[in-house]
């Protein structure tokens, strides 16, 4: 088994395979992160024209399936209709990388939007009130009083969006980005006899990456809870 | 202005109304500039010519690709659900075992296929069955299907039902083991069937999640809707048209579930917080005289 471990990794990049899987996460991450911060203030806004966009928004994209989105940027805009992201002769497996990383903040924003709306849902509407009684003005309100509470509030949820976003970039490789799942469909059609260390190395890849990352937000989560 | 909104914003007064209206016309001037953008670069490239969507009008298109890909996706669902809420039950039954051994085996399984994505599963189970019990043909992809989702989604069904026991009040338990119970048949026949009950709109929740997770089967080459949209669309050449209305459908069922799961929870709430005697429902509803009989000559 050490022997058939040992192979692997010496035929195959494993390592630049999880990179690539990094690599997918951040850059999504912090596309999810932006794109979801606004479609949540547009759904907390008093202006009922945006609240109905950010909710539309929200609904259509939790509810098609990621794959769909990923091939709909890959297969649709890129391949179909040949618009690219950044320079026009940038090679295909970099063009792929940004319309999955496209699709990957595209699909995730909702969930962070969904966090973020959450968060604020855990103030108490009596912290606002008494801000308001304390003679508070509508910024300092919410500078002071409102938003640190709904931030903390939000961490949970966000980890949790973090880590299944971690998971989903795994999606990407059904428009070849060679990430970790990819390389995993590669080597076991190559060395099937090795099924089940191949499945091993790569989910606990996985396992690594998510484990800490879940630890980190549940305590964050804990030690920023707002006592009530 | 809803009341969850209400803890950011004070009830506007006159001059804020007016305001809130300019920026509410310059928004929708905004959104509708953005829509029109993407539609006018869609229409550029000729994606809403007539031809590109007559396709629909065929029923051909329905019969032959869009209805058999729908009803694989829906048959590896209903598989995959079925028997996720079973292997839910069992490993939230054995996270919540007296015995230790259990209680940990079962935490590092469902903490295990928690963290590993479902298309590793998918592709794990696919190849195992290929290769480990030489299954071929059309089932192949089905079981590959099933058997990644029901792994990771019976570990999220068992994680709701931990946190569905964990939320009851403490005295059912106490009141189970005082009536002589023993602690497996408590759970079972007290614990549980509540639980179930607590948790049902996040298992209906769950349903949208394994509808959409369903499309990874297209890596495995398994027929669902997104990959017989996709053979339709590489015959007609007509690929965007077919995504939107795979889309389409997709929102459709998923969102007519959410709905479902809504309704739910606002029943259940609604019985929570019962007008009459509530104490005397949730006694008479999770247990039936002869199971009760069946379990305590069991043990």
């Amino acid at each position: 088994m050490l022997q058939g471990l040992s192979e692997l990794l010496a035929e195959y990049n494993v390592l630049a395979a999880f990179w690539m899987t990094i690599k997918l996460t951040v850059a999504a991450a912090i596309g999810a992160l932006l794109l979801g911060t606004i479609v949540a203030i547009m759904r907390v806004s008093p202006v009922a024209v945006f609240r109905s966009a950010g909710t539309a928004y929200v609904t259509l994209v939790r509810n098609t399936p990621l794959t769909l989105i990923v091939f709909f940027c890959a297969f649709g805009f890129y391949i179909t209709l040949q618009y690219r992201i950044g320079p026009q002769n940038s090679p295909i497996d970099v063009q792929n990388f940004r319309w999955g990383v496209l699709g990957l903040a595209i699909y995730h924003a909702a969930f962070v939007a969904e966090a973020l709306r959450s968060g604020i849902n855990t103030v108490p509407k009596g912290q606002a009130e008494a801000a308001r009684a304390i003679g508070l003005d509508f910024r300092t309100t919410l500078s002071n009083v409102v938003l640190p509470q709904a931030f903390r509030g939000a961490i949970a949820p966000l980890g949790n969006v973090l880590i299944a976003l971690t998971k989903n970039t795994t999606v990407v490789a059904t428009i070849g980005v060679a990430e970790a799942s990819y390389l995993m469909k590669g080597m076991i059609e190559f060395r099937p006899d090795l099924i089940y260390i191949i499945f091993g190395i790569m989910a606990a890849g996985f396992v690594i990456l998510t484990l800490p990352l879940g630890i980190l937000f549940t305590t964050l989560s804990r030690r920023l809870a707002v006592k009530r | 202005m809803t009341a969850e909104t209400s803890v950011l914003f004070d009830a506007p007064g006159p001059k804020a109304r007016t305001r809130h209206r300019i920026i509410a016309v310059v928004g929708s001037l905004a959104i509708l500039a953005l829509l029109y953008l993407l539609i006018r670069a869609l229409a550029a490239k000729g994606q809403f010519t007539a031809e590109k969507w007559a396709t629909f009008l065929d029923p051909v298109t329905w019969t032959a690709y869009l209805l058999p890909g729908l009803q694989a996706t829906l048959v590896a669902a209903f598989f995959s659900i079925i028997l996720a809420i079973i292997g839910g039950i069992l490993l939230g039954m054995g996270r919540l075992s007296q015995l230790r051994p259990v209680r940990m085996a079962c935490g590092a399984f469902v903490e295990f296929f928690r963290a590993v994505p479902v298309l590793m599963m998918m592709l794990f189970a696919y190849y195992l069955f290929l290769f480990g019990f030489q299954i071929s043909g059309a089932a192949l992809p089905l079981f590959g299907v099933v058997a990644g989702l029901t792994f990771y989604n019976s570990s999220v069904i068992a994680e709701l039902i931990r946190s569905g026991v964990g939320s009851l009040p403490k005295g059912q338990q106490e009141a189970g083991l005082a009536i002589g119970l023993t602690p497996f048949a408590t759970l079972r026949l007290v614990l549980l069937p509540q639980a179930i009950t607590l948790m049902l709109p996040s298992i209906v929740s769950q349903l949208v999640v394994v509808l959409k997770d369903s499309a990874l089967g297209f890596l495995i080459l398994y027929p669902e809707l997104v990959r017989s949209g996709q053979t339709l669309a590489s015959l007609q050449g007509n690929l965007i048209p077919t995504f939107i209305v795979i889309a389409a459908i997709f929102i459709l069922i998923n969102y007519l579930l959410t709905r479902l799961a809504h309704y739910l929870e606002r029943r259940l709430q609604a019985r929570r917080r019962g007008p009459k005697q509530p104490e005397l429902e949730t006694v008479m509803s999770p247990t039936l005289p002869g199971g009760a009989l069946e379990v305590s000559g069991q043990t």
